[in-house]
């Protein structure tokens, strides 16, 4: 095969920019993004409630405010993890196929740029539109920690809170890629939806179920196991199984970055725990080396799938 | 020729086992309106998408204006104006929106883009509703907006696909000479179609498709020439006794074939109609109408495909 010439880079920057626009201006992101705010806010003014009795106690208190659960709402970490894929497949589910529809891809196609050029701008526009999102959204939340709790967060607290930028980033990302795969294998945008929000529902929802199932289903129940619990290898299955799916990925990474007093994220051994002082906060760079697996698979993820919408959508025909 | 900007050799395309394309030669030069014809699926968008670089050639060769689509289709792109079947716009930008997006794909900087948008735009006569969405446009509106990209990026080639399917006479009409203003500038002009006589108008030079193949090649005249035996047709109205076979012997009429009541179609070697005239007349009869009828791509293409597969 003979070598293409010129960058696939020429009007890649034009494609993001006009995405962009797109992206910020359209009605189903601010949809979007007042189901997260609403949610958001709920959960952490019900924190918020909590936090205000032990002010004094917690050296991260603004920290609290992501992790917090007051019943019956869910704490923001947890709404994250359920709605920042909603917000993806929402950005992505259409981004080829609608192309194809609005019958302008061969349009494009025949001004001077490659294929890549449209993919790659598409990817990172709505990279960057989930990016301004969390952004704003994290401003929000530090405003409001600041106006009720009256403390200042502190420099080690706003590292930790750029780190959970990065992690809810790498985990959008994965789900827009998930998106705009499906967009290019499915040229009904409908279709393409539906599939996207079936794999979000299965990841967030039945998967936890299912591995549980499945663990059972190799290690059965014995006498014995009632006695004196699941085997060391039951449990690391389970959690195996588990990380396949990114929402646990996501929670793990969270809980490291946003719980400083995380120390592992998988089974330890009592004599492991010798000498450690228990609910001792980590420093940063503790925190980040846990959860660095976590974050690493969740970035191999989006490239992953990134390619595959890639070599699918280099070898589709133009015509509709 | 010097001038050719568009040459295509033993071009062949394959979807699975089937030839889409197999075997086309093209040669298209500056200035010119070259017309690919023939029903749908006869592979001439195809082959438009392979002069395009949109699609890989399975084999052949091509050169549009010295560079291989294959190998170098951004700068095939950037000489090669492409309209496309029903083509799309986002509905939520305006025209002008709509036209500076791809006036930025294409690598023009802001001045020069915003110059040649509202040229092209009053040039296709759109210039009033520049600022309107897209969204409220008609098919007419859309097909000339799309004509304004063409012109907006000053290409050697214009690649226009199916440009009048759906349209009123009126708006085809309109369209048809603004694609004569671009033969006018030296713009090799390619249009492919399944309106024969729609195209006949404009075309200069046509390609007939089929299956995959160009059936026959040249301009109308040379095509009726071909398949027509080159003779020169004549329908004659007029009343008499026994006109068939007075026409008949007339010096150079070749055949004679009745086409209605009292009306006769007639191919000759030559221009026969004085010849014609005088005979009636002599014979008593009465001459209502005498026409020289020009040979409508229409009646080729049938003729054709009668003669050589006996089917339409």
């Amino acid at each position: 095969m003979a070598r293409r010439s010129g960058s696939i880079w020429t009007g890649c920057g034009t494609v993001f920019l006009k995405e962009f626009a797109d992206h910020l201006g359209s009605g189903r992101m601010r949809v979007l993004e007042w189901l997260v705010l609403l949610t958001g806010i709920g959960a952490i003014f019900t924190a918020i409630q909590d936090l205000k009795t032990t002010t004094s106690q917690d050296p991260f208190l603004f920290l609290r405010l992501f992790t917090d659960a007051h019943d019956p709402l869910p704490s923001f970490m947890a709404v994250l993890g359920f709605l920042i894929p909603l917000v993806a497949i929402g950005l992505g589910f259409d981004a080829i196929n609608g192309e194809f529809n609005r019958r302008t891809m061969s349009r494009i196609l025949a001004q001077p740029v490659y294929r890549d050029a449209l993919l790659l701008g598409k990817f990172l526009a709505g990279l960057a539109t989930l990016g301004v999102a969390l952004v704003t959204l994290w401003l929000l939340i530090i405003g409001l920690g600041l106006l009720t709790l009256g403390v200042p967060p502190t420099g080690e607290e706003v590292l930790r809170g750029i780190a959970f930028l990065v992690v809810s980033l790498a985990y959008g990302g994965l789900w827009l890629a998930v998106a705009i795969l499906c967009s290019v294998i499915f040229r009904a945008a409908a279709t393409s939806a539906l599939v996207a929000l079936g794999l979000w529902l299965l990841m967030s929802v039945l998967w936890p179920l299912l591995t549980r199932f499945l663990t059972q289903a190799i290690f059965p129940t014995t006498p014995l196991s009632l006695m004196v619990g699941p085997s060391y290898e039951q449990i690391v299955l389970q959690q195996t199984l588990a990380r396949l799916s990114p929402n646990t990925l996501f929670g793990e990474s969270l809980l490291g970055v946003l719980h400083p007093s995380t120390r592992a994220l998988g089974p330890v051994f009592m004599d492991q725990l010798q000498g450690a002082v228990l609910g001792n906060p980590l420093p940063l760079g503790q925190s980040l080396l846990l959860v660095w697996p976590q974050v690493t698979s969740l970035v191999a993820g989006v490239i992953v799938l990134f390619v595959a919408a890639y070599v699918i959508f280099q070898r589709q025909e133009v015509r509709a | 020729m010097a001038d050719t900007v568009i040459a295509a050799r033993g071009l062949k395309k394959f979807y699975g086992r089937v030839a889409a394309v197999d075997g086309i030669d093209l040669a298209i030069e500056r200035g010119e309106i070259f017309g690919l014809l023939g029903p749908n699926g006869a592979g001439k968008t195809t082959t438009i998408l392979m002069l395009l670089g949109l699609t890989e050639s399975d084999e052949g060769t091509i050169d549009v204006g010295g560079f291989n689509p294959m190998r170098e289709p951004l700068e095939v792109k950037r000489r090669v104006g492409y309209l496309p079947d029903a083509v799309g716009f986002y509905d939520n930008l305006t025209a002008r929106q709509n036209l500076t997006y791809t006036a930025k794909l294409s690598g023009l900087d802001r001045d020069a883009a915003r110059e040649r948008i509202d040229a092209a735009l009053k040039r296709v006569q759109l210039d009033a509703v520049a600022d309107r969405k897209v969204a409220t446009f008609s098919r007419g509106m859309r097909q000339r907006l799309g004509l304004a990209e063409v012109m907006m990026k000053r290409a050697d080639v214009a690649i226009l696909d199916e440009p009048t399917s759906g349209l009123d006479p009126q708006a085809t009409y309109e369209l048809l000479d603004m694609i004569r203003g671009l033969k006018a500038e030296r713009v090799a002009v390619l249009i492919s179609s399944h309106l024969l006589d729609r195209v006949q108008a404009v075309c200069d030079r046509v390609a007939l498709f089929s299956h995959g193949k160009v059936a026959l090649q040249g301009t109308v005249a040379e095509l009726s020439q071909k398949v027509l035996g080159g003779g020169y047709a004549v329908e004659v109205e007029a009343t008499g006794p026994d006109l068939a076979s007075v026409l008949a012997r007339v010096a150079g009429v070749e055949r004679v074939a009745a086409a209605g009541e009292h009306k006769f179609r007639i191919v000759a070697r030559e221009d026969v109609r004085a010849a014609l005239s005088q005979a009636i007349i002599a014979a008593g009869g009465a001459l209502m109408r005498l026409d020289h009828v020009e040979p409508s791509l229409d009646t080729i293409y049938r003729h054709y495909f009668e003669d050589a597969h006996g089917t339409a």
